[in-house]
């Protein structure tokens, strides 16, 4: 059975028909990409995987759980993380701190435990420290720990969102344009670094990017949007050399 | 990462060092007789100042919501507490456990209202919390100034008119009344508690910022869509944040009403005006800052004082002081200037220990 499967998703923004009948399987440990023209609705199906938006019709399932209408926070609970289009790092804090931040539903101890700093504080937060930076390392930022996230250059913040998003041990990791404004080394490195993440965690992507060198560098499978409608989806060279896509988006 | 909890440690014990240190020079100065009666009388209240700024800052800094209503949860807090007092006196007649409880119950009763209003204010987006305190605080103030409660052997009696609506029998005692308040607070604090609570404000709140919550509620605070991607609950830490604070103020409360002998809702005490002065200290202590928060509470409530023997010109001074510290706080120039200094003075540790 599909890790991910939605079935006839669909929203309205008063008018505006910005997602219609939008259907997808996606197996696990799949690299999934998502492709299409800017405004063809593909951040807002991110935000209705993620329960940011409310589907008005349609399903989505998560490994067998229907997750549909869930609240975002939920949704993360039962395994969808995700990283933004504009970076939304938390910057006032450290590198190390974000991430132990995507951490917070993995470890507990409560509040009062944090204040007095019980031995329970200790033994968790000693824990979440090495967590933390086991996973900055796999992104190679475990010499920037301790600096403020916002000091970051732009491609370590971009990953830095990705190690934040993973912290939350999500089953699907959704990536909204990773490479986007990276030149073309720090996206070569990108695709490494998603290629390493998915061996290395064993994890599902699904993947929005407008770079076809990324996207045909290592996605499996992509389905193109184009008006909130899906016009075409795949294997990847298959999608690509469709004539349709062709016309609605890579031109000729 | 060893050397950053170093840092937080450190910078927290600085902190302390500090409080400590201020209280064994007044301490000193006092055995000495150097201070003048009316600096030994401001001691108390400024260390509920220096409460109430570091509570705020929880809110403020932390939380990144706006709060104007900070005096508001103070006066729920003092009155309440200077209630029970009253209430107990007889019954507890040991101060210092009398005391404990009024500052128990002048810290649930601030709680319990900041909670009140957090519920429906904090899942807004924006700044209704700002709105929603500042009348807050306008409201319960002026309800206490109306409020006449009285006690005899047949239990509590309670009215908004005047004492003699009360209806109570011969033995009755009245313990609100109205507009001039609670008299006859037991004098349960003094400058020694007032240190201790600050210095358990400061540990309450340094601690929960460097914990899991506290990473939550900063998480919420820098980017709350980013935050709920995340699977935090967004209106657990920001009520939670919120009522921690609104407690600490009732802390603030409690040392304040039992300081006097006579506890009244005034504009000056628990108006307006004072809710801003707090928010003024946050601010010109650098938000989110909690040392700042308590220099600039501790030099802003001496000042006004200090400059007594400039008569005329004392607030123009007060005025110039207070430009003065936001422009060397803010400043790009004088930022640079502080982290030079440190990096100087962390440098030269280091080569010392080196050597």
């Amino acid at each position: 059975m599909a890790l991910l499967e939605v079935k006839n998703l669909g929203i309205s923004f008063g008018g505006l028909r910005a997602v219609n009948n939008f259907s997808v399987q996606i197996e696990k440990g799949q690299l999934y990409g998502l492709i299409g023209p800017n405004g063809a609705g593909k951040t807002t199906i991110f935000n209705l995987l993620t329960g940011v938006y409310k589907p008005d019709e349609g399903s989505v399932v998560l490994d067998g759980k229907n997750i549909t209408g869930k609240s975002n926070i939920d949704i993360n609970k039962e395994g969808i993380a995700r990283t933004f289009q504009n970076i939304r790092l938390f910057k006032d804090m450290s590198v190390l701190d974000n991430v132990k931040a995507g951490l917070h539903n993995q470890y507990h101890y409560s509040t009062i435990e944090g204040i007095l700093r019980l031995p329970r504080y200790h033994k968790v937060e000693k824990e979440m420290n090495e967590k933390a930076m086991e996973l900055l390392k796999v992104f190679s930022l475990e010499e920037e720990a301790n600096y403020l996230a916002s000091n970051l250059p732009y491609g370590k913040q971009r990953k830095l969102e990705i190690a934040r998003a993973l912290a939350t041990n999500p089953k699907l990791l959704l990536l909204d344009e990773p490479a986007a404004g990276m030149n073309p080394n720090e996206t070569k490195e990108l695709m490494d670094t998603i290629s390493f993440v998915r061996k290395h965690f064993d994890m599902t992507i699904l993947l929005i990017e407008h770079d076809m060198k990324l996207v045909s560098g290592i996605c499996e499978k992509l389905t193109v949007l184009n008006f909130g409608e899906v016009l075409a989806e795949g294997k990847t060279n298959e999608v690509l050399n469709n004539k349709a896509v062709i016309t609605a988006y890579l031109g000729e | 990462m060893k050397n950053k909890f170093n840092k937080q440690t450190k910078d927290n014990l600085i902190t302390y060092g500090m409080v400590i240190a201020a209280f064994i020079i007044m301490q000193i100065l006092l055995s000495m007789g150097k201070v003048s009666s009316l600096m030994e009388g401001l001691l108390v209240p400024l260390c509920t100042y220096v409460i109430l700024a570091v509570s705020l800052n929880l809110t403020v800094g932390i939380l990144g919501e706006l709060s104007l209503g900070h005096a508001g949860f103070m006066c729920v807090g003092a009155f309440s507490s200077a209630l029970f007092s009253k209430c107990t006196e007889a019954t507890i007649t040991n101060s210092g456990i009398r005391f404990f409880f009024a500052i128990l119950v002048g810290a649930a009763v601030a709680a319990v209202f900041g909670i009140l209003i957090g519920i429906p204010v904090l899942r807004l987006k924006g700044d209704y919390l700002a709105i929603v305190t500042l009348a807050f605080g306008e409201i319960i103030k002026n309800f206490i100034n109306v409020v006449y409660l009285g006690r005899d052997s047949k239990g509590f009696h309670f009215s908004m008119k005047d004492t003699m609506s009360l209806n109570m029998e011969a033995d009755g005692e009245v313990l609100i009344k109205g507009a001039q308040g609670i008299t006859g607070t037991p004098n349960d604090s003094n400058f020694i508690v007032g240190i201790v609570l600050v210095l358990v404000t400061i540990f309450i709140i340094t601690n929960l910022v460097n914990s899991r919550t506290g990473r939550a509620v900063m998480a919420i605070r820098d980017n709350r869509i980013a935050a709920e991607s995340l699977g935090i609950n967004i209106t657990k830490y920001k009520l939670l944040a919120f009522s921690i604070s609104a407690s600490l103020a009732g802390v603030a409360g409690v040392l304040y009403a039992h300081n006097l002998s006579t506890l009244t809702a005034l504009p000056k005490n628990f108006g307006y005006n004072m809710s801003i002065m707090i928010l003024v200290f946050v601010v010109l202590g650098g938000i989110g800052n909690i040392r700042g928060s308590i220099i600039a509470a501790v030099i802003l409530t001496l000042l006004p004082e200090l400059l007594r023997g400039l008569n005329d010109y004392r607030m123009l001074i007060y005025a110039i002081v207070l430009i003065a510290m936001m422009l060397f706080n803010w400043s790009p120039k004088a930022i640079e200037v502080k982290e030079k200094i440190s990096t100087k003075f962390r440098t030269s540790c280091k080569g010392k220990k080196e050597v």
